[in-house]
């Protein structure tokens, strides 16, 4: 089989540097696996906060008058951009294999998501003081915090993981382990983007309209 | 100093022996009793280690390996360990239901259901679940012709992940009580207002950690079978244990997070007081029951399936015949596999669907049965014709054939939801999936360590002492759980600690004798096992066939090597190392040897298990500082490795070659031996195949195969 026969969805590295491509093969599959795993647990969040919604307001706030659309949408701005950083950091390592634009790329992907990560705090802070509205309250709210907790738990992580990967790509270069590392934690990222398409869909936009 | 900042919310009448003196009765004694064999145990392992000056090997060659064989092992080393002390509890729980006729007893109702939630959660996810991940450790990577897995380190990781939820379910025989709320732990009675102490927690974490370990474990042996087969082995050439290794896989992949996110929901409710499952507020344990289903069912063919592939393994080996459809056996897997996520709501038909819903899964559960006879028939017709040989794995075999098929029609009649509800809840249930478990999963891994032991360790087991803790284990599965099918008809609910129906007697009398036999069943396995031990010059079968195997791991040594394969094998049929004895290409050198790259030993894993079992240890007794401490050490060490460059080896051409020509010399020298003396010292492991007698005697080295670039 030639390497064209070989690709694996996302970047490739088969034109640039075709060792790094077939050490890829393996690793990369098992991280879409392992990537398919964290989308099943999303789903479960997913089917928990559809039945909660609904069934598990109670005593306490409905969705319409807890959510904020204009913080969720510029949330959504702020991380899908973040993604889109990080795809130019990923063509920095492609085709430039440059440190410096691979680190320039990853720092503004960092502070997208970490912008991400405070506003949505700062939605949590304004929940809770303003409209009586901490996951205690009820059903419906344990839901909602467990789910957007658990997406931004994973942000979190990846900005962790990001850094230490920051630290990677200037002590040890650019090598095929940093690589395939990189090109992980681009899937991840871009993963936790689809998710939260679904949260802000599924979650504000249907929860405001309700 | 504030003692509780230090240790939480442990005090000095947390410790078992503290009850005993407090409050002494027997049910105090036996539990002070667990918790000293408990502790005992422990110190007696520290002793034994420390005087045989085997510190130093067990961290050296075990805990810091990350060769799939080992790890293999050491998660059947839990499971032995955890069944030992599952089995014990489960006699204990039938002695008390025996002297409980209008009576409390022996032991006190929070003992019984303690009893009974260890019993339960620790035969599935410390006993069932490390067994089979052992073994599809072992087998799986030698019977694609496999180095290892894809990711060894990962799989260590899970080990040490599993073995820290054992330890942590260990713990609570000394520290604290376990959870009275039975292996499912259903909130309400699991939340925090009935069951305010640490024994949920206890469940919650050990549960979690062993459920993360497996998530990883399936994504793991998913990819290492798709990726790394070797050349010429296609899906359609794997031998049936890989194949039920495969969809077991794939079902730990899709099935351990509802599992992981259940109890994370509790651990919320019940920690930080949120409502997902609680009375009122919005709660709805009916979600809980769904999250949980969701994973028990598919859970209960993650087990089944590699005990199937067990099976597939051994009637066809002691029959010296091929599997009868085996494209049938394929799909009739595939299809358990799907079907299993459609049938998890017949765990509670009775709580409340209508009927429509009801019916639905009921026809769904009963239509799994299509597909699993179809397996038993293609077993059945692989004996026929076959020179059937009634060794101790056979005799489990046929014992499952006929003991399962009766387990399997209590099921369908169970699926039927007008029956469940007259049923439901009884012992009829616990007779049922008993009797589907214990003479499917159990005793398939039984056979499975009969059948590949002499591989593991190079010398055979005992087979007399193996018959004879086969003819306890069989009666004695028959003598305990059929007398429960009457009475669950007559109407004994299960976990129950006390009776008042003087019926039930002979019955709860017949299902005690059959304990001791299953307890004198193990105790001949554990003697089995040292016997054959002291015996091993005489078992020894070295060179890696002794049961004229057909796939490709009887094809190496018996240990086999660090490396498996000294050359990748190149396959071009099923049963390849069958065919290759039959056309007498095997035991041929290969043309050339190259360097070998092996991981090197770390202590990634153990270490990242010691964290997490202290992490769990923390959240159970809420001792912040160890949590928070333990937490950042697990990622610390994760962290570290990823800096680390220098992980590999290279064992140099020359000492593969020298090892294997050594081997392939000493397996053309030896004449082979035929199935009649299998069972004799005659037997080291180089079979004479079936059909083939005229060609005893030494055979020729041959032509040199090709080898692969």
């Amino acid at each position: 089989m030639s390497l064209s026969e070989r690709l694996h969805p996302g970047l490739n590295l088969a034109g640039t540097d075709p060792e790094s491509h077939v050490a890829a093969e393996e690793v990369l599959f098992g991280f879409w696996i392992f990537l398919m795993s964290d989308l099943v647990l999303f789903a479960v969040l997913f089917a928990t906060y559809a039945a909660m919604s609904v069934q598990g307001i109670a005593e306490g706030p409905g969705p319409a008058q807890v959510f904020d659309l204009t913080a969720a949408f510029l949330e959504t701005l702020l991380l899908l951009l973040s993604s889109f950083a990080f795809g130019f950091a990923m063509l920095e390592m492609k085709y430039r294999e440059s440190r410096r634009g691979v680190l320039a790329w990853l720092l503004v992907t960092g502070v997208l998501g970490a912008a991400f990560v405070g506003m949505e705090l700062h939605d949590y802070y304004v929940m809770i003081t303003q409209h009586a509205a901490p996951p205690q309250a009820s059903g419906f709210l344990s839901a909602y915090y467990l789910l957007t907790g658990t997406h931004a738990l994973h942000v979190s992580s990846g900005l962790v993981w990001m850094a230490i990967m920051a630290i990677q790509v200037t002590v040890i270069g650019l090598n095929t382990p940093v690589k395939l590392r990189l090109m992980r934690l681009a899937l991840f990222w871009h993963m936790l983007d689809v998710v939260w398409i679904g949260i802000f869909t599924f979650v504000y936009l249907f929860g405001v309209a309700s | 100093m504030n003692w509780e900042l230090i240790f939480g919310q442990i005090k000095w009448t947390s410790f078992v022996f503290a009850g005993m003196i407090e409050n002494p009765s027997l049910s105090e004694a036996i539990a002070s009793g667990a918790g000293s064999i408990a502790v005992l145990g422990a110190l007696a392992t520290v002793v034994l280690l420390t005087v045989k000056g085997w510190w130093v090997p067990l961290w050296r060659d075990w805990l810091t390996s990350i060769d799939h064989k080992k790890v293999g092992i050491m998660y059947i080393a839990i499971a032995l360990v955890m069944f030992a002390r599952a089995v014990i509890e489960a006699a204990l729980m039938r002695a008390q239901q025996l002297s409980a006729t209008d009576s409390g007893g022996f032991l006190s109702a929070d003992h019984f259901g303690q009893l009974f939630s260890t019993h339960g959660t620790i035969m599935i996810f410390f006993v069932a679940m490390p067994f089979i991940t052992g073994l599809m450790n072992y087998v799986m990577p030698l019977q694609i012709g496999a180095r290892d897995v894809s990711f060894p380190l990962l799989n260590a990781i899970s080990l040490m992940l599993t073995m820290a939820g054992a330890i942590l379910i260990m713990v609570s025989l000394v520290v604290g009580q376990f959870s009275t709320g039975g292996w499912s732990a259903y909130p309400p009675f699991t939340g925090i207002e009935f069951s305010p102490g640490e024994g949920v927690d206890y469940w919650i974490w050990a549960v979690s950690l062993g459920s993360i370990g497996s998530t990883l474990t399936g994504l793991n042996f998913a990819v290492t079978i798709y990726k790394k087969r070797c050349p010429g082995m296609t899906l359609f050439r794997m031998p049936l244990f890989t194949w039920t290794t495969l969809c077991t896989s794939i079902l730990m992949i899709f099935a351990m997070a509802p599992l992981t996110a259940a109890t994370a929901m509790l651990a919320l409710d019940r920690y930080a007081g949120f409502h997902f499952f609680t009375n009122g507020d919005g709660g709805n344990m009916m979600n809980y029951a769904n999250l949980f289903w969701l994973f028990g069912h598919p859970e209960v063919y993650i087990l089944i399936l590699p005990a199937f592939g067990v099976w597939s393994e051994v009637v066809a080996t002691f029959s010296s015949k091929r599997i009868y459809g085996y494209t049938s056996l394929v799909y009739a897997t595939m299809c358990i596999a799907v079907l299993s996520f459609a049938v998890w709501l017949h765990h509670f038909f009775t709580m409340g669907q209508s009927a429509n819903v009801n019916a639905m899964f009921g026809i769904a559960t009963m239509v799994i049965g299509v597909p699993t006879g179809v397996k038993v028939y293609d077993w059945l017709l692989t004996m026929v014709g076959g020179r059937i040989r009634f060794t101790t794995p056979m005799l489990f075999h046929i014992n499952f054939l006929l003991t399962f098929i009766l387990g399997g029609m209590t099921g369908v009649l169970l699926a039927n939801p007008g029956i469940d509800f007259q049923v439901h809840n009884t012992l009829f249930l616990v007779a049922h999936f008993h009797n589907m478990i214990i003479p499917g999963v159990l005793f398939g891994m039984f056979a499975a360590v009969q059948f590949w032991f002499p591989k593991m360790f190079g010398f055979r087991l005992h087979e007399g002492l193996g018959r004879a803790s086969f003819w306890c284990f069989a009666p004695g599965f028959l003598l305990a759980f059929f007398p429960l099918y009457w009475l669950g008809l007559m109407g004994a609910t299960r976990r129950t600690y006390m009776w008042t129906d003087p019926d039930y007697l002979p019955w709860l009398a017949l299902a005690m004798a059959g304990a001791a036999l299953i307890l004198a069943g193990f105790a001949l396995m554990v003697a089995q096992i040292v016997v054959s031990v002291r015996q091993r010059a005489q078992l020894a079968a070295p060179l890696g066939d002794p049961w004229d195997g057909r796939a490709l791991e009887w094809s190496i040594p018996s240990p086999p090597p660090e490396w498996n394969f000294a050359v990748l094998p190149q396959v071009t049929a099923r049963d390849a190392f069958y065919e290759a004895k039959k056309a007498g290409t095997a035991y041929r050198s290969p043309a050339a040897y190259a360097d070998i790259e092996v991981p090197r030993n770390t202590a990634t894993a153990p270490l990242i298990g010691l964290f997490a079992c202290a992490w769990a240890f923390g959240l159970v007794w809420h001792i912040w500082w160890l949590v928070v401490v333990s937490f950042v050490l697990i990622w610390a060490v994760v962290i570290a490795r990823s800096f680390q460059t220098d992980t590999e080896e290279t064992v140099p051409a020359a000492t593969v070659k020298a090892a294997n020509e050594a081997f392939l010399a000493a397996a053309r020298a030896t004449p082979g031996v035929s199935r009649e003396r299998e069972m004799t010292s005659d037997n080291r492991g180089r079979a004479l195949p079936e059909g083939l007698e005229g060609r005893a005697g030494p055979a020729s080295p041959g032509a040199a195969v090709e080898v692969l670039p």
